[in-house]
């Protein structure tokens, strides 16, 4: 498993760079990994985050961009605003989990 | 003096080019609720992944974004032998109602949206929804029956000029 350090900060990650540990991840770290992709965190990004942290604990998986549309409350237009392009992918990143593997 | 040398780049994962101008069309031509299914998922994922995404509703497709047909797209078993059922069961009264009951609580079980919702997710992921002049034509309909999300109704050669460089799906 690689590992690679960013801003300080030593994490284990997969081969394209998603953390694979959950408990290597914290706020600050967020902050970092956001910031290498281009994005500054807000308190809708802060939203969107805690609830991928908190339903991967619950769920094992990472939630696909409908789930944190649906369950979080927050419009997918808003997403796709907050994190360009490829909002499921991003928003795992910095929430330093797997990509997410459902299909919608 | 110090310097200190900066240690190997952080491995962070590529997201590609903000606009690599990639282009996908999905042109649906089934009425049927399986057929629907296969374009919007796709359409999805590549919206997903920052691909501009047309979808074009023809021929039968149109009742994907009829008003008075798309949440109740069926499917039947007939002509189906992906079923692996005797094709005579398909013909009995009410199978095409339960094999549509049956295959909608799947789809809802995978947390997978009705149809109309997931039009509603496509074009909220910025999607763009047409609709085929000749088919609106056939059916004599006009853009008051359609959803509001439909942009236009456009003729086959307005969708081609809108898609230059797509890759196309047909469905």
């Amino acid at each position: 498993m690689p590992v690679t350090t960013i801003d300080g900060h030593t994490i284990h990650v997969d081969d394209e760079g998603f953390m694979t540990d959950y408990d290597e991840w914290d706020e600050q770290l967020a902050s970092t990994l956001a910031g290498q992709i281009g994005v500054e965190l807000t308190d809708e990004h802060w939203k969107a985050l805690h609830f991928l942290r908190t339903d991967f604990r619950e769920k094992g998986e990472t939630p696909t961009l409908r789930r944190v549309s649906v369950s979080a409350g927050i419009p997918t237009k808003t997403l796709f605003a907050l994190f360009p392009a490829k909002p499921a992918k991003k928003m795992a990143y910095v929430a330093g989990l797997p990509k997410p593997r459902g299909c919608v | 003096m110090t310097t200190v040398s900066p240690g190997p780049a952080p491995l962070v994962p590529s997201f590609g080019e903000e606009s690599s101008g990639r282009k996908l069309a999905v042109i649906c031509s089934k009425g049927n609720l399986d057929m629907a299914y296969p374009g919007l998922i796709l359409a999805n994922a590549a919206l997903g992944e920052g691909v501009e995404v047309h979808l074009f509703f023809t021929f039968w497709g149109f009742d994907m974004i009829n008003k008075s047909t798309y949440a109740d797209l069926k499917f039947t078993m007939l002509g189906n032998t992906a079923t692996h059922l005797p094709q005579g069961l398909g013909g009995l009264p009410g199978m095409t109602s339960i094999a549509t009951s049956r295959l909608k609580k799947s789809i809802a079980g995978l947390d997978i949206p009705d149809v109309p919702e997931f039009l509603d997710q496509i074009v909220d992921s910025g999607g763009h929804l047409w609709a085929c002049r000749l088919s609106a034509d056939m059916q004599h309909l006009d853009e008051d029956d359609l959803i509001d999300t439909v942009e236009g109704v456009i003729s086959a050669a307005d969708f081609i000029e809108k898609t230059e460089g797509a890759q196309i799906i047909f469905i």
